[in-house]
C-alpha cells in the first residue's frame, strides 16, 4: 500500500501483528464472541485508526495489543515480541477514554506515575522527562495543576504526556476525545498528529467518528458487530502533512461518504 | 448599606459601576454568612427559652426535668467531678477508636488481597454491623467482665464494623481504567496498593472515621453503664436513680461536647488530608 510508503517510519519493521485473533468472554447469558478471527498488521511509525459500531470489539482489540485481555486463540506480537513482554519493556503507552487521573496528584506528578511503578525509576537516554512531555502537550504552567483544576480537554493532555513518559513506540489510544467538545477535539487531533510526526510513534487509535478516524489514520480499520471482525482496511491517501481544513477538500469527502457507506454495513 | 454604596461611588469619579457592583456583591456575601452564623445562635436561643418557660408554667418538678439555669449552675459547680468522669471516657472512646480503626484497616487489606477470606468473613462483616451498638455492647460486657481494657474492647468493636465494610469499599473503588493502566505499567500488586488502592479509600475511611469518632464515645458510655464506677456512663446510671435530673443533664452534655469535639478534630484530618478532592473542602 502506497501509504505504508509515506510513513516517516524510521525503521521499516512491523509493529503490530495480529493473526486470526479470537477473544470470548464468558457471561450469564453464556459467552460473548466479542472478537472473531481477526488479522491486521501495522508497520512501525504508522497511524492506524479502528472505526465501527459499539460492540464491535475496538476497545477489545486494543486491549489484546496491550496484553490486558488474552485471546482465545490466535497470535499477537507486538515489536517481535509478546504483548508481556513488551509491556513489561515499557513498550507499550496506554490512553484511556476518561484520562484516568490520579486525583490525587497535580499534573506533573501523574506524569510521573510510570517511574514509580513497575520496577522503572529512570528514564531511558535521550527519551524526554515529564517536564518536556507537558512542554509537548502544551500544558507548560500547569504543572501544579490538580485534575478537578483542568478541563477535560487539558485531562487528556496530561494522560498522553503520561503515556508518552519512557518514550514507548507504540501508543493505544481508546476513544481519548470522545468525551470533548467538538471544538477542543479537533484542536487535540491536529496536536495528536504533530506528536505523532514529532515522535515518530506508531498510533493505534480507537474512535467512534468518521471524521476522526479519516483524518488522523493513515489507514482506517472497519470492524463490524456481533462478532468483532474485519470489515475493511480504508488506506488514506491525504496531503501531509494534515491541517483541519483538509477535511473541506472533496478528497476527504470522498472518503468520509466511503466510510459511512461501509459503516452501514456493519 | 445604600450609603456605604454611595459613599463608594462617590468616591471614585468616571465609570466605577463595575467596582460598585463588586462591593455590593462583597457585601451581601458577607451578609449571608453572618446570618448563617446568627440564625443557628438564635434558634437555641429560642429553644433554650421554650425548655425555660415550658418547667416554669407548668412546675415541672425537679426529679423529672431540670430548668436550664439549674443545669448550668451544676455544670458550674460539679465542673471537676465531671471531667474526672469524663477522662477515662474520653481514654476509652479514643483508645477504642484507635485499635477498631487500625484493626479494620488490617483487615480490609487481607480482604481485598485474599479474596476467599472477603466471600468467607465479609457478609458475617455486614450482618455484625447491622446489629445496634446497644444491643452488641451488653453481650460483650458479659463476655469481657470490668475495668478499662473491655470498655475500650467495646469501643473499637463498635468502631471496627463500619470502617472494614466501608474500608473494603474504598479498596475496592479504583476505576476499571485505572487498574488497567496500572497493568499496563506493570505495577506490582503491592505498588498498586499504595499508589492507588489506599488513596482510592481515604474518602471512604474519613466517611467512616467520622461516623466512629461518635459511635465509639457511644460504646464507652454503654459499656459503663454496668457495674462501673466512674465514667459518663456510670454517672449517667447514679444520677438516674438518684432522681438527679440536673445532674444527668450535665453529664449528658458533657459526653455529647467531647463526641462533637472528636468528631471536629477527624473532620478537620479529613480537610487536611484529603484538600485534593473539590466537593470536600467546601463542605
Amino acid at each position: 500500500m502506497s501509504e505504508t510508503v509515506t510513513m516517516p517510519a524510521t525503521r521499516a519493521g512491523v509493529a503490530i501483528e495480529c493473526r486470526d485473533v479470537t477473544v470470548r468472554f464468558s457471561s450469564d447469558r453464556g459467552s460473548v464472541t466479542a472478537l472473531a478471527n481477526v488479522s491486521v498488521t501495522l508497520a512501525e511509525g504508522g497511524f492506524l485508526t479502528l472505526l465501527g459500531p459499539s460492540g464491535c470489539g475496538k476497545s477489545t482489540l486494543l486491549r489484546v495489543i496491550a496484553d490486558i485481555v488474552q485471546p482465545v486463540a490466535g497470535s499477537v506480537t507486538v515489536l517481535g515480541q509478546t504483548p508481556a513482554k513488551a509491556r513489561r519493556d515499557r513498550q507499550i503507552g496506554f490512553v484511556f477514554q476518561d484520562a484516568a487521573l490520579l486525583p490525587w496528584r497535580d499534573a506533573i506528578g501523574n506524569v510521573r506515575l510510570p517511574l514509580e511503578v513497575g520496577g522503572r525509576r529512570t528514564l531511558p537516554p535521550g527519551a524526554p522527562g515529564p517536564q518536556e512531555l507537558l512542554d509537548l502537550v502544551g500544558l507548560s504552567g500547569w504543572e501544579k495543576a490538580l485534575p478537578h483544576e483542568l478541563s477535560g480537554g487539558m485531562r487528556q493532555r496530561v494522560a498522553i504526556a503520561r503515556a508518552l513518559l519512557g518514550g514507548p513506540r507504540i501508543l493505544l489510544m481508546d476513544e481519548p476525545f470522545g468525551a470533548l467538545d467538538e471544538i477542543t477535539r479537533d484542536r487535540l487531533n491536529e496536536e495528536l498528529l504533530r506528536i505523532w510526526r514529532d515522535t515518530a510513534t506508531t498510533i493505534v487509535f480507537v474512535t467512534h467518528s468518521i471524521y476522526e478516524a479519516a483524518f488522523l489514520g493513515q489507514q482506517v480499520l472497519m470492524l463490524a458487530a456481533r462478532p468483532g471482525r474485519v470489515r475493511e482496511l480504508v488506506p488514506v491517501n491525504l496531503p501531509e502533512p494534515r491541517q483541519l481544513s483538509v477535511r473541506e477538500t472533496p478528497g476527504f469527502a470522498a472518503l468520509a461518504a466511503h466510510l459511512r457507506a461501509v459503516l452501514e454495513t456493519c | 448599606m445604600s450609603v456605604t454604596l454611595a459613599s463608594a461611588s462617590a468616591g471614585k469619579a468616571g465609570p466605577a459601576a463595575e467596582d460598585d457592583l463588586d462591593a455590593a456583591w462583597r457585601e451581601a456575601q458577607r451578609r449571608l454568612r453572618l446570618r448563617r452564623r446568627m440564625l443557628p445562635l438564635a434558634g437555641g436561643a429560642g429553644l433554650l427559652f421554650i425548655w425555660w418557660a415550658l418547667i416554669a408554667v407548668f412546675h415541672v418538678r425537679p426529679f423529672i426535668a431540670p430548668s436550664p439555669e439549674v443545669v448550668a449552675i451544676t455544670l458550674w459547680q460539679k465542673f471537676p467531678m465531671l471531667m474526672a468522669n469524663l477522662l477515662p471516657t474520653a481514654i476509652e472512646a479514643v483508645c477504642g477508636f484507635l485499635l477498631g480503626n487500625l484493626t479494620a484497616i488490617v483487615i480490609a487489606t487481607v480482604f481485598v488481597h485474599r479474596k476467599t477470606m472477603e466471600e468467607a468473613f465479609f457478609p458475617i462483616a455486614v450482618l455484625v454491623n447491622s446489629i445496634p451498638v446497644v444491643a452488641k455492647a451488653p453481650i460483650l460486657i458479659l463476655l469481657l467482665g470490668n475495668g478499662l481494657a473491655p470498655k475500650i474492647a467495646i469501643a473499637a468493636i463498635v468502631c471496627l464494623f463500619p470502617t472494614l465494610v466501608n474500608m473494603v469499599r474504598g479498596l475496592e473503588a479504583a476505576s476499571p481504567q485505572a487498574m488497567e493502566l496500572m497493568h499496563v505499567l506493570s505495577a506490582s500488586k503491592r505498588e498498586v496498593f499504595i499508589r492507588l488502592r489506599l488513596p482510592t479509600s481515604v474518602p471512604y475511611l474519613f466517611s467512616a472515621l467520622k461516623i466512629a469518632a461518635s459511635t465509639s464515645v457511644v460504646g464507652a458510655i454503654v459499656g459503663e453503664w454496668i457495674g462501673s464506677q466512674e465514667g459518663i456512663g456510670a454517672l449517667i446510671i447514679q444520677a438516674t436513680y438518684n432522681f438527679d435530673s440536673a445532674l444527668l443533664y450535665a453529664t449528658v452534655l458533657c459526653g455529647s461536647c467531647f463526641s462533637v469535639l472528636f468528631f471536629l478534630t477527624i473532620r478537620l484530618l479529613e480537610r487536611v488530608v484529603i484538600s485534593w478532592q473539590p466537593d470536600v473542602t467546601n463542605l
